[in-house]
């Protein structure tokens, strides 16, 4: 039995009823991780021998016990790195447990290893690490996605059996598409963000990586809720997210199909790829309702203006003053810190930082920050009245597959625009998630196609219902990266 | 149309990043390009609209006055470049 591929339900199986432990779930993880991450290059930091130890004591009857879960290295863990794939934190130790990180330790899971990343979550890539490359492990000439690459990568190279991410403008569900596995976005304020190193507050959330929907759903169930630590988080009722899965059909369901999410510049055979998905839906029992949300061709000059706008405000903390890096001899304090954050930030994040810092410097805010904040207020009514109509929104979760390593570096706003499809959702704050949905052949190599769902916000139950049922009818998950 | 240009060294200096000529030259290209795409934004008609500035909105989220535990200084003091006397150092700020 290869217990590197098995799902975290099939996981439990086995460990409550004896026919393997969490030590041995371990041990064959890291024997697998050995071999494939001089390829794959997901994992930035992994301490085998303290995951080892927390598996010896594992409780197999907690929700999550015994099961490994990457985090994304832009979430505190005590005691270990957070660097954010960026040099100005590569001294940096976590004094603290990020909210997510305490309650996955209470469900008994093992949080294992500091996964890689664009440098602050700022990328579609993982390029803008500072540290190291990843590699897409169906095809390793070729990028993960990002800025969640590394968690993406780990879970479809069978590194891990979940991860977690953080999405701020798609950065789980385009690495989980390039990658083919399942990414989800919960809905904004489902989650704490507390210990999670903020790029832009009103757009950030953490989410898992899973190779199938169930096991998204029992980690949302794990991580999900109102934190005193963080105020944007929602007191809502206590919800068990997988209790409408395991439907064989989509009847009864509405989805919408937004006409402006089939343009002509997407790769067309990922666009057939997801129509036959969608054709799939139809012969499942959903109604397909066509639709349209005006407002997108605005998403991403309105996040670029907003996101931008919030990270400059979030990373003035990098002052090379209570902690990271901090520049030799400054001659002053402005020094310090031009210096200090010079050395320290990689070129996209500077790029971004000196966007925001102008998008919101006088005489340019109500021109920028403030006419995109009213643009905002249109996208995200979009939706909602969407959503009067349908259950959920059907449609790609990236116009392009994988490219290549270095194909993009030179082209910031090229690589901007790609993000077309996921970047509303953050926007208005709704939930989304990426679903393999079949390949495309190209080079000898086979590359994952991803199919999105968008949910009203706080409708993360009824979206994975749905995510949930076409996987059944379609497991494209169930295949493993040749890696 | 094409947006007005941006002073890429000002602004470098309000967000306290010392920037090469070089990434002077090339971010003012780069950035241009961009804020030349966002002008479609001027298309939009925003008239009577609000700004959304949280997308789950919540108000007046308060907790108990009560004193919790806070990190330990330790804790704190280990992460900084430069201590002294359980304080951490820095150049002169007023002269």
């Amino acid at each position: 039995m290869n217990l590197t591929q098995l799902s975290i339900a099939d996981l439990q199986s086995g460990f409550r009823s004896g026919t393997f432990t969490p030590v041995d779930l371990i041990r064959a993880l890291e024997e697998h991780i050995v071999a494939v991450e001089p390829v794959v290059g997901a994992f930035l930091e992994r301490d085998f021998e303290s995951a080892l130890e927390a598996a010896t004591t594992a409780d197999v009857s907690l929700p999550l016990g015994g099961i490994p879960i990457g985090i994304k290295d832009v979430i505190n863990v005590n005691g270990q790195p957070c660097t954010c794939a960026s040099k100005i934190l590569e001294s940096y130790r976590a004094p603290y447990d990020a909210t997510v990180i305490k309650r996955l330790r209470d469900a008994g899971a093992i949080p294992y290893g500091r996964l890689n990343m664009d440098e602050f979550a700022m990328g579609s890539s993982t390029e803008n690490s500072s540290r190291q490359i990843t590699r897409n492990p169906w095809d390793p000439t070729r990028i993960p996605g990002g800025s969640s690459g590394g968690s993406a990568a780990a879970v479809a190279a069978c590194e891990v059996p979940a991860s977690l991410g953080s999405d701020t403008g798609g950065s789980i569900r385009q690495p989980a598409a390039l990658c083919g596995c399942v990414g989800l976005k919960p809905s904004y304020g489902r989650v704490s963000r507390y210990g999670l190193v903020a790029f832009a507050s009103s757009l950030d959330q953490i989410g898992p990586f899973a190779r199938n929907t169930r096991d998204c759903a029992s980690l949302l169930n794990v991580i999900a809720g109102r934190d005193a630590r963080d105020s944007t988080s929602l007191a809502l009722p206590t919800e068990d997210f997988a209790a409408r899965l395991g439907r064989q059909d989509l009847r009864g369901i509405r989805l919408g199909l937004p006409k402006e999410y089939f343009v002509d510049g997407m790769d067309p055979r990922v666009r057939q790829t997801v129509e036959t998905a969608i054709k799939r839906c139809e012969e499942l029992g959903a109604e397909i309702v066509e639709l349209s949300l005006p407002h997108t061709e605005f998403a991403v000059s309105v996040y670029y203006i907003i996101a931008t706008a919030e990270a400059s405000a979030n990373l003035s903390r990098f002052d090379g003053v209570r902690y990271g890096r901090r520049a030799e001899n400054p001659k002053d304090l402005l020094d310090l810190y031009e210096r200090s954050r010079a050395e320290g930030f990689g070129s996209e994040v500077k790029r971004r930082i000196i966007l925001g810092t102008y998008v919101l410097s006088s005489g340019y805010y109500d021109a920028y920050y403030l006419r995109a904040q009213k643009v905002r207020t249109l996208i995200r009514r979009d939706f909602q009245e969407a959503f009067e109509k349908v259950d959920a929104l059907i449609c790609p979760t990236s116009p392009d597959l994988a490219f290549a390593i270095g194909e993009r570096t030179d082209d910031p706003l090229k690589m901007y625009l790609a993000d077309i499809f996921t970047i509303a959702a953050n926007l208005a704050g709704i939930c989304g998630i990426s679903i393999p949905c079949g390949f495309v052949e190209e080079g000898g190599k086979k590359l994952p196609v991803g199919l999105q769902f968008l949910g009203k916000a706080l409708d993360e139950t009824r979206l994975l219902e749905i995510a949930d049922a076409y996987e059944a009818a379609e497991p494209w998950a169930g295949q493993f990266a040749p890696v | 149309m094409s947006a007005p240009i941006l002073d890429v060294q000002a602004v470098a200096r309000l967000a306290r990043l010392a920037l090469t000529e070089e990434e002077i030259t090339t971010f003012g290209e780069q950035l241009g390009r961009v804020l030349d795409h966002i002008e479609l934004l001027n298309r939009v008609d925003i008239s009577g609209v609000e700004p959304t500035a949280h997308a789950c909105p919540v108000y007046n989220v308060v907790r108990e006055d009560v004193v919790v535990a806070g990190l330990e200084r330790k804790a704190v003091l280990d992460l900084a470049p430069r201590t002294a006397n359980h304080l951490v150092t820095l150049p002169k700020v007023i002269e």
